[in-house]
């Protein structure tokens, strides 16, 4: 079967975001900008599939702007087969990107999609379960294993008791969890080879789908500051405030 | 505006994140509430006496044990058609269903809000909580999870609210579940703690961690956390990871041991009230947001803060 895996260009999870001075936004500019490290995780789980024998090709789809494609170039380099870009400048809610990832398994029919479980730009955490929703299929949110047998996807999934597993039909969806893997690097020749590997570029236009947003931002500001703390010097003096804290008796 | 509240509930018994979202629920008009799943008489009525809440509706069918989404979202969806508004605590079970019944209604979910401005504007965490975002929906109908810390839970008892049965969507047959593994915990539940004591990577291996925090958080009567390093290396299992990754909380008293304070941990404490951190690496990022700091070596440090409380 063929794999479907969406990724997203973000900005780089060890950078500390700025909010701009007039609350429009986060400043983007000049930021380093990577892949969401749960898709890379999705990719990474596709590819072990296809190592395994599960799956027969794995394609890599992202929207967002023209950038996006060096995304999907690290992607290709990790070892996806081919790549869909999907150009939009504007920004695409999870709404959005589901419909259009519902269009592109349409046409693709994969027996599985793999997504990240959130992206750590908007935090949203809906993608893959929209998508899941929109295609009628069963969906492995937050997985920590996968394991295909058969017409059947077992998903590990990681809740906030502890674990649970569930068994779903294929095609399904699956939301990568930070422990489902540990991501490969893309070596230098695989980087090099990725550079011919097929990038198809579309735009929302083609797909016939609305992706007017639904949700205006009025104001993005910084979370309130933590005023200064203090540093004790020793145990005891930290003994003292605990008990001043009411936590020690 | 009608408000309809997912009810968390596990071993027939209410489950607090419910009474966090029943508020945030309140603040946008009347409150329903829907219960799903098997032999769930004792959990309605449990709900009907949470204050301020109108009809409690009960969907009694095997096929909504263990919330699975295939088959929750569809009876919601139903329900939507006299509700305004679908609120779920932001769990691991809100967060799996909401967006597909957001879906199934063709509306923008709003993920994790931190307060209800007006009706239809909300605030929300962006970037592991380093931006707030106030947010408007055009939408007519609302899906909306709630981060828990956030706000008060509604009084428990007091309630009157009236149980009604609705007729089940049944099976849907996408899904089913198959087991789970449910971690242990003698301790307090890390999401509703007064007091939570977390361990990084510093605590070398699983028994250094269980014989340096364990004791410290029983003396204190606290949960227990961890960073994400610390799970990673396999010390503790990952329901204790606190983080933009895992749970966030908002304790009275958070105190970080041998935990360096990345931007990925901080999304999921920063809100405790008060922070204490000991470290001993005095440039350490957690001293930037900590009230209360001690730097030295947490194996010396730890075992006399035990032995003196």
């Amino acid at each position: 079967m063929k794999l479907l895996v969406p990724v997203k260009r973000v900005i780089d999870y060890n950078v500390k975001p700025r909010v701009k001075a007039d609350g429009t936004g986060v400043d983007l500019a000049n930021v380093k900008m990577s892949m969401n490290p749960f898709d890379e995780i999705a990719v990474e789980e596709a590819l072990r599939l296809k190592e395994k024998g599960v799956a027969t090709e794995v394609i890599a789809v992202s929207i967002g702007p023209a950038k996006a494609q060096e995304t999907l170039r690290t992607a290709l380099a990790m070892g996806a087969d081919r790549a869909i870009l999907i150009e939009s400048d504007a920004e695409v809610e999870p709404l959005g990107v589901a419909k259009l990832l519902a269009k592109v398994a349409a046409e693709e029919a994969p027996g599985m999609v793999i997504l990240g479980k959130q992206a750590i730009d908007d935090d949203s955490n809906q993608t893959g379960q929209m998508l899941a929703a929109l295609l009628g299929w069963g969906q492995g949110t937050f997985a920590s294993k996968v394991e295909v047998s058969g017409d059947a996807v077992a998903v590990t999934r990681e809740v906030d008791g502890g674990l649970e597993t569930v068994s779903l039909k294929l095609p399904a969806i699956v939301t990568t969890d930070l422990r489902l893997n540990e991501p490969r690097y893309a070596s230098l020749p695989n980087i090099m080879k990725a550079k011919s590997k097929p990038l198809a570029q579309k735009k929302p236009e083609d797909y016939g789908v609305d992706i007017t947003p639904r949700l205006t931002t009025l104001k993005v500001e910084e979370p309130p500051k933590r005023s200064a703390g203090i540093k004790v010097a020793d145990v005891d003096e930290l003994v003292a405030k605990l008990k001043a804290l009411g936590v020690a008796a | 505006m009608k408000t309809l509240v997912w009810v968390e509930h596990e071993g027939g018994a209410l489950k607090d994140a419910t009474l966090s979202a029943v508020t945030a629920a309140a603040k946008l008009g009347e409150v329903h509430l829907i219960v799903a799943g098997s032999g769930v008489a004792g959990v309605a009525q449990e709900a009907a006496k949470i204050a301020g809440v109108g009809k409690v509706h009960v969907a009694d069918d095997a096929a909504f044990d263990h919330a699975l989404a295939e088959n929750v979202a569809p009876l919601i969806v139903d329900l939507m058609g006299h509700h305004d508004a679908f609120v779920a605590p932001s769990t691991s079970n809100g967060k799996n269903i909401a967006p597909r019944v957001a879906a199934l209604l063709d509306v923008m979910q709003l993920s994790d809000i931190l307060s209800v401005e007006s009706a239809d504007t909300f605030t929300r965490p962006t970037y592991a909580g380093n931006a707030i975002a106030t947010v408007k929906t055009s939408d007519a109908k609302r899906v909306i999870t709630v981060r828990g810390t956030a706000f008060e839970k509604a009084e428990a008892t007091g309630g009157a609210g009236s149980i009604e049965a609705v007729s089940s969507t049944g099976d849907k047959g996408l899904s089913s579940f198959v087991g789970a593994e449910i971690a242990k915990l003698e301790r307090p539940e890390l999401t509703s703690a007064k007091v939570i004591v977390s361990g990084g990577r510093a605590l070398k291996d699983g028994a250094t961690f269980e014989s340096t925090i364990f004791p410290l958080a029983d003396k204190l009567g606290a949960a227990v956390g961890a960073s994400r390093a610390a799970v990673d290396a396999g010390y503790v299992p990952n329901d204790y990871q606190v983080g933009q990754t895992g749970k966030i909380v908002a304790p009275e008293v958070y105190v970080a041991v041998g935990i360096s304070g990345a931007i990925q941990h901080l999304a999921g404490m920063k809100d405790s009230k008060t922070i204490i951190a000991i470290n001993k690496d005095e440039d350490a990022p957690i001293f930037q947001v900590a009230d209360i700091g001690l730097v030295g070596d947490l194996f010396k440090i730890v075992p006399e803060l035990t032995e003196k409380l």
